[in-house]
């Protein structure tokens, strides 16, 4: 192996599975069926993994952003708390992750999703739809305008209420960098009593999920703000990995 | 003490929900949206090498298939390269993606793949690897999606020399990663969450 002046990508990072929640956790039903039994299986990323299919900003409507317009009738709106999330989304060395897909969906102001296997009664908001998404900037920041979803019941234990929350789907660099995950909101009495968010393993994981209002980027008399980042796996950057040429 | 490391903790994943098809596939869902879902396609024109169909469902651990999650698969073309920024080996198919998303049927939780048969790829420490399918899964009571590879039964000498497939400890499990080609051409992938069947899944 030659060295040369220019630091290669090397492989992503180890997931961390003692910080990651389990596959089981049994007091979200759901998962006691639905969890794999045997170890997983252990390998570095390869080329597989370390790549991932580009989504361009062409990619992306006017009001892809924008839950508040992007399924009302011309001249209404979703009705709701108005508010705008913002954040990085960056690696684990805290580099900015450039051009990644963020799609996100959510229940409406009153609980209820737009899906037919919905049972909830709260009403369904004729001018929502509960769902978006965006491009990261050359930073890897993003903000879209949505409403406040509400707090609903489902059916797990007898009286299970989610805490009100924001679904994400992330699309980075690699695909090893596939996640999904929810956004909880500051100061939520629920977070602590979800079965789901439970199946975290420390009150850090719990935070690091939880987003604060951020009067900086409150728009006055209009909408406020609250602050999501996101972090992705890293892969590491040495001029000492072992690996083939053009790799 | 020490000085503190700074890196920063991947964000903790949580599951996709019951409403996944909302986010990820919003027409799918009766959502008009974005002018169609994403990843429907993934072949956009005429392609370079074989066409194939691949197909299965997803099971739970009493055998019920799910109905209500989303697979993705991310694969190259017929010669072994990707449709990605990160390809630096030379220019994939421009009529192929790669990357395929699929809701499932919403009766039966079958999902089926229009693709090509994939071409090997290097291996970071030399030598190839076997052509595969990397698939991921989400759904509702999987806290973090689940990945998996696609191998092709029928290309037992490429996976007889694959590095990953022949260091599994119990080779008696390397049939949950192989698609099998069923009597009208397609291939068949079905997934075993849990139970004797479980398919191999991968921390990668």
């Amino acid at each position: 192996m030659t060295i040369s002046n220019e630091r290669k990508a090397g492989g992503f990072v180890a997931r961390d599975r003692t910080w990651q929640p389990d596959a089981l956790t049994p007091d979200y039903k759901t998962s006691v069926k639905r969890s794999p039994q045997a170890a997983l299986l252990s390998f570095p990323s390869t080329l597989s993994e370390e790549t991932s299919p580009v989504f361009g900003h062409g990619l992306l409507g006017e009001l892809d952003n924008d839950l508040i317009l992007n399924f009302a009738k011309p001249g209404e709106a979703a009705i709701g708390p108005r508010i705008i999330v913002h954040g990085r989304v960056v690696d684990e060395m805290g580099r900015g992750v450039p051009g990644a897909l963020l799609e996100f969906w959510q229940a409406n102001a009153g609980g209820r999703y737009r899906h037919r296997k919905e049972t909830y009664i709260a009403e369904l908001d004729p001018n929502f739809g509960g769902c978006g998404r965006t491009i990261t900037d050359e930073t890897g920041g993003y903000e879209f305008r949505t409403i406040q979803p509400g707090p609903y019941p489902w059916p797990n234990r007898l009286n299970d209420w989610r805490p009100a929350h924001i679904h994400f789907s992330v699309f980075g660099h690699g695909f090893a960098q596939r996640l999904i995950t929810q956004m909880y909101f500051e100061g939520d009495p629920l977070i602590p009593l979800c079965p789901i968010v439970g199946g975290l393993k420390s009150q850090a994981a719990v935070d690091a999920l939880t987003a604060p209002l951020d009067m900086t980027r409150t728009l006055p008399m209009d909408a406020r703000a609250y602050k999501f980042d996101i972090v992705l796996r890293g892969r590491r950057q040495s001029y000492f990995e072992n690996r083939t040429e053009g790799m | 003490m020490t000085q503190p490391l700074d890196a920063f903790k991947e964000s903790p994943s949580q599951t996709a929900g019951p409403y996944v098809h909302i986010g990820c596939t919003p027409n799918f869902a009766g959502i008009e949206m974005y002018g169609g879902d994403p990843g429907t396609r993934m072949r956009t024109g005429p392609v370079q090498g074989e066409e194939i169909t691949l197909r299965g469902v997803i099971r739970d651990g009493t055998g019920t298939p799910l109905r209500d999650a989303m697979i993705e698969i991310w694969q190259p073309d017929a010669a072994g390269l990707f449709a990605s920024a990160n390809e630096t080996r030379g220019q994939a198919d421009p009529n192929f993606t790669g990357w395929g998303r699929s809701p499932g049927d919403p009766e039966t939780g079958e999902f089926t793949f229009e693709t090509v048969k994939p071409g090997a790829v290097p291996w970071h420490l030399g030598g190839m690897q076997a052509p595969h399918i990397t698939a991921w899964i989400v759904a509702r009571g999987i806290n973090i999606g689940l990945h998996t590879r696609i191998y092709f039964e029928d290309e037992a000498e490429a996976n007889a020399a694959d590095p990953i497939l022949s260091r599994i400890e119990h080779q008696n499990r390397v049939p949950t990663l192989l698609a099998k080609k069923e009597a009208d051409g397609t291939y068949r992938f079905d997934i075993h969450l849990q139970g004797p069947n479980e398919t191999i899944f991968f921390d990668i």
